[in-house]
């Protein structure tokens, strides 16, 4: 039985409904997986979490977590559900030890009960366990919440962006945090808007305007992309992007850091970019082939 | 926006036509031991002025006071045997006027009503006598015999104080729950909610407690206003209040989205209508029909007269059964539909 199961839901806001916020979504979640939500601003990604954590009703379709229907049984499923929310939504005038406690209890569990599975997210905020929760930086804000959704030993684990406005360092700690949860078999479905977390995950789902894009493993998401990339960078490099455009074999180029990456129509066009570049080697053009990641791929899926 | 532009004209109109503190058609008894001619023309002209309307003939003392107790009438008049003798043989009678004086301004107004219209009368029988007659009045003030102030106000401070400090505070704290986001992780958790707004009830509740405590010492002790009745029966009613105001501050708090609409509503809908309409300020007998009828459901109205029933006048639990039973049927009707608008989903 999946974890979590989603058919042809749709959302809408507005009087009118004129707001489509979900686009018919459908997608199974597998018992243990790490599942990751891709997609911008704007996309969808904290209805689909209101929805799935009972909080939001959809306009049709179903929807199921831990086997229960989220309209029906929301009462069992808030029993056996972690929730983060983007906001951070924890008390800020009560301390760190405090927040932790409250939780427990309104679980009807305590600390010391589920402290293995927060022990080694909890070491790390522990020091500070006297602190007002609001008085804690970004990232020991979400290790505390994180703390705090898995006090109850949920069997399934909603995180709604849980890095966002977190340093890089914190980001890359919290991941590493999801990974040891994923081996005490929880189910965590975490939304980001970093396509550079998503190869993280055990599968993928690229959202945009409420509809799915993709669903697949890092991995297949970046095989489906089957058109040849290239880097170019250039010390111009405005310029050289309309030029990129104009050019009848490339199919796409679009700024990518310190390069512009360039998706060519295929393999053949490879050598006609060569030849361009070398037209311009003077100008310190510089171009390589790379392979793509999945950015390159939401941004591919997104224009077709 | 139409608050804003509605305010004023719906103040002025109120403040100017019907908050006012003159007194109009008070209800009086009289105790006529006399009978005769004089006493008879007095209670017509009384009875003709547009300030009184008698309610009520009695018969004896006892019916006087039950009548106070009941809370029907504002002012009594007795006129002893013999009145009318009295006045032709000795050229002086005289004469009784008895005020409920748990509201010290209208006990005031109203005796120097009836002090007006007994000299008028004098004035004109006398006209062509040589020998001037008398009428002596004699003023009781009951309840409150040195008029103090403080009679009317505590009540009406206790019940403000409740108000605000319950329904204000409970409805902007819930509101704040979910304006922070806490509420967010609340509603997904096993915690019912009407448990979690319930709780969230119970500090204010004994937070009132001790502001009834205080309120009542330094009214004691301080203001010199005495607990005339049972001060069991003062806290028990008060405790009821408070859980009106409570469950009043839980339905505003179940239906708004931000802590300044919590506010507002606490402040519009219920702040003003407590000061005006519950006959602290402005007595409830002189208001058009409409406001009148308004005021029935301001719950600061029984519970202002319960207060003065049981603190200043002394009375049990028998001369409030009514206010109490309304008090508890408005408390369970907003309990009910708070925890029925209860969103157990966020939107």
């Amino acid at each position: 039985m999946p974890a979590v199961t989603v058919e042809h839901i749709i959302k809408t806001y507005g009087k009118k409904k004129e707001v489509l916020a979900l686009n018919d979504l459908s997608f199974d979640v597998a018992p243990g997986e790490l599942f990751g939500i891709i997609g911008p601003d704007g996309a969808g990604k904290t209805s689909l979490f209101r929805i799935l954590t009972t909080l939001l009703l959809a306009d049709s379709g179903k929807a199921t977590v831990d086997g229960f229907d989220v309209v029906q049984s929301y009462k069992e499923i808030r029993k056996r559900v972690g929730y983060m929310p983007g906001r951070f939504s924890l008390y800020t005038d009560l301390s760190v030890e405090e927040n932790l406690n409250f939780f427990a209890t309104i679980f009807n569990t305590s600390i010391k009960e589920n402290y293995d599975l927060v022990k080694e997210i909890y070491v790390q905020i522990e020091p500070f366990k006297d602190r007002k929760a609001g008085k804690l930086s970004g990232g020991m804000k979400q290790k505390l919440a994180l703390c705090c959704a898995l006090i109850h030993r949920p069997s399934v684990l909603f995180l709604d962006e849980p890095t966002t406005g977190v340093d890089a360092v914190s980001r890359k700690e919290f991941w590493e945090m999801l990974k040891g949860l994923r081996q005490q078999g929880i189910t965590i479905l975490v939304s980001t808007p970093y396509m550079d977390e998503a190869r993280l995950c055990d599968r993928v789902a690229l959202i945009q305007n409420g509809a799915i894009l993709s669903i697949n493993t890092p991995a297949g998401v970046v095989d489906e992309f089957s058109y040849p990339l290239w880097a170019v960078q250039s010390p111009a490099m405005l310029p050289l992007l309309n030029e990129l455009k104009a050019l009848p074999f490339v199919k796409d180029a679009y700024p990518f850091g310190a390069y512009h990456h360039v998706v060519l129509n295929n393999a053949a066009a490879e050598n006609q970019l060569h030849q361009w570049v070398q037209q311009f080697a003077v100008t310190n053009v510089q171009a390589k082939k790379i392979t793509a990641d999945i950015e390159d791929c939401f941004i591919a899926l997104m224009k077709n | 926006m139409f608050i804003l532009l509605g305010m004023p004209v719906v103040q002025i109109v109120i403040f100017g036509f019907a908050l006012t503190n003159e007194v109009k058609n008070a209800h009086i008894a009289i105790l006529d031991a006399s009978k005769d001619a004089a006493t008879a023309s007095l209670i017509t002209e009384l009875n003709a002025s547009r300030y009184f309307d008698v309610e009520r003939y009695c018969t004896d003392y006892k019916q006087i006071d039950d009548e106070f107790k009941k809370g029907t009438i504002k002012l009594a008049v007795i006129f002893p045997a013999h009145f009318d003798e009295d006045l032709q043989h000795f050229n002086t009678a005289q004469v009784q006027l008895i005020a409920d004086a748990s509201d010290p301004n209208v006990a005031n107004t109203l005796t120097s009503y009836a002090s007006a219209i007994i000299i008028d009368f004098q004035n004109r029988i006398t006209e062509n006598k040589k020998l001037p007659y008398t009428i002596n009045t004699q003023l009781r003030m009951l309840y409150n015999p040195q008029l103090k102030g403080a009679f009317n106000f505590v009540p009406g401070v206790m019940a403000m104080v409740l108000l605000l400090v319950c329904t204000m505070m409970t409805a902007i704290t819930i509101v704040k729950e979910k304006e922070m986001g806490t509420m967010e992780i609340m509603l997904v958790s096993p915690m019912r909610p009407q448990i979690v707004v319930l709780a969230k009830a119970v500090p204010y509740l004994l937070l009132s407690i001790i502001n009834i405590i205080t309120i009542l010492l330094l009214s004691v002790y301080v203001l010199d206003v005495p607990i005339n009745g049972s001060v069991v029966l003062l806290m028990l009613e008060s405790i009821l209040f408070t859980l009106v105001s409570l469950s009043l501050g839980l339905l505003i708090s179940a239906g708004v989205a931000s802590q300044q609409a919590a506010m507002f509503i606490s402040l519009i809908a219920l702040f003003l209508p407590t000061i005006m309409l519950s006959g602290f300020m402005f007595p409830i007998e002189n208001m058009p029909l409409p406001l009148r009828v308004v005021s029935h459901i301001v719950p600061a109205r029984w519970y202002y007269t319960i207060v003065k029933s049981v603190m200043i006048k002394g009375l049990g639990i028998q001369a409030i059964l009514k206010e109490t039973l309304i008090l508890a049927g408005m408390m369970l009707f907003f309990l009910t539909m708070a925890v029925k608008r209860f969103k157990i989903r966020l939107a």
